[in-house]
């Protein structure tokens, strides 16, 4: 018998500066593999990462934002987002990309994997884990 | 359910101190390393904010980071412990987990 | 570089076959290709190619092997959509060969 741990990857950089966003997305496609319970944080710099109408066309960079809506097919479905950074930056839920999953046992009905808590919030979703991975 | 903070960056760089006393519980450690070792300075302008955390978090810094950039001892804050290699290990070893504030 | 070469244009492909630029891709490319792979494209391994290229336009990865899967059993029905199957069809696996051949990345996570 397999022991099921909780990861957390805690994003709180923005998304193109430096390639710990990618970085840390690939991360988390490639350890959905262990069929373990993970979840993603989002605050700081982080929460920048979700935004929608990305165009990095004329930058000369990959989009990588399409694939957050992959993550629920790799049973990722639950993104802790900040209320206080969004706050901070002048962004609201709107701002974000719409991200959901299917869920297999209700009859695949869509639910929203984006989940806001506050910075207290955060901290007891971070307080939880077995296993807390910083990108 | 306790958990060890490390923070590695200057506070005078970017937030990630700040952020980092932000979700602390009660009961957790954070530890000051490499450049982070400069928040644990009196006299500056984060030493209020360190200073503010109260004696629920415990704070620490890695000495070889403090003598390394040549902070006197005598300038780290009251309260704050200075470690070596081996007792960071131990710490880590002992906790429920760790955070790395990158 | 090596090259495949589709009626006399080469396009460029990387030292295990996955071409290296991926608006290079055309439906006989991918002939040609299978035909490196030895898979003699039916119905069925075009609509996996046609899955795998929407998913990237999607998405921007190509999934991993269960995803893949999971999601031909949901939209195929669970004759094709299972892992025997889907080995039979593209026997080096569903993921890694048939993404060479619809002309994407090696799936993230394939070694």
């Amino acid at each position: 018998m397999s022991i099921v741990k909780k990861f957390l990857y805690v994003n709180r950089k923005a998304p193109y500066g430096t390639i710990y966003a990618q970085e840390a997305l690939e991360v988390v496609l490639i350890g959905a593999a262990f069929d373990q319970d993970v979840s993603m944080a989002f605050l700081d710099d982080g929460v920048f990462q979700l935004t929608k109408g990305q165009d990095t066309k004329e930058a000369g960079l990959k989009n990588f934002s399409p694939t957050f809506r992959a993550l629920g097919d790799y049973e990722v479905t639950k993104l802790y987002v900040e209320q206080e950074s969004l706050d901070e930056r002048g962004l609201t839920l709107d701002d974000l990309q719409d991200i959901q999953w299917e869920d297999e046992d209700d009859d695949y009905a869509e639910k929203p994997s984006i989940i806001v808590v506050s910075r207290a919030g955060m901290a007891d979703v971070m307080a939880d884990q077995d296993v807390v991975l910083s990108f | 359910m306790a958990t060890l903070h490390t923070v590695n960056k200057s506070p005078f760089q970017n937030q990630t101190l700040i952020s980092c006393l932000g979700h602390v519980k009660d009961g957790d450690s954070v530890l000051l390393m490499e450049d982070g070792v400069y928040g644990a300075m009196t006299g500056n302008a984060m030493s209020e904010v360190v200073a503010g955390m109260g004696a629920n978090v415990k704070l620490f810094v890695l000495g070889a980071d403090v003598s390394a950039r040549g902070i006197d001892a005598g300038r780290v804050a009251e309260g704050i412990t200075s470690v070596n290699y081996e007792e960071f290990v131990g710490m880590a070893a002992s906790c429920d987990r760790v955070q790395n504030w990158l | 570089m090596a090259a495949y070469d589709v009626n006399g244009t080469t396009v460029e492909h990387d030292e295990e076959g996955y071409i290296t630029n991926l608006s290079e891709w055309t439906k006989e490319l991918a002939d040609v290709i299978s035909k490196a792979e030895n898979v003699d494209m039916g119905e069925e391994h075009w609509a996996v190619v046609n899955f795998l290229r929407d998913y990237y336009e999607e998405y921007q990865i190509a999934p991993a092997v269960r995803v893949l899967i999971k999601s031909i059993k949901k939209s195929m029905g669970p004759e094709v959509g299972n892992n025997k199957y889907m080995y039979e069809l593209f026997p080096y696996g569903p993921a890694k060969q048939a993404c060479k051949i619809a002309g994407l990345p090696k799936p993230t996570g394939c070694v």
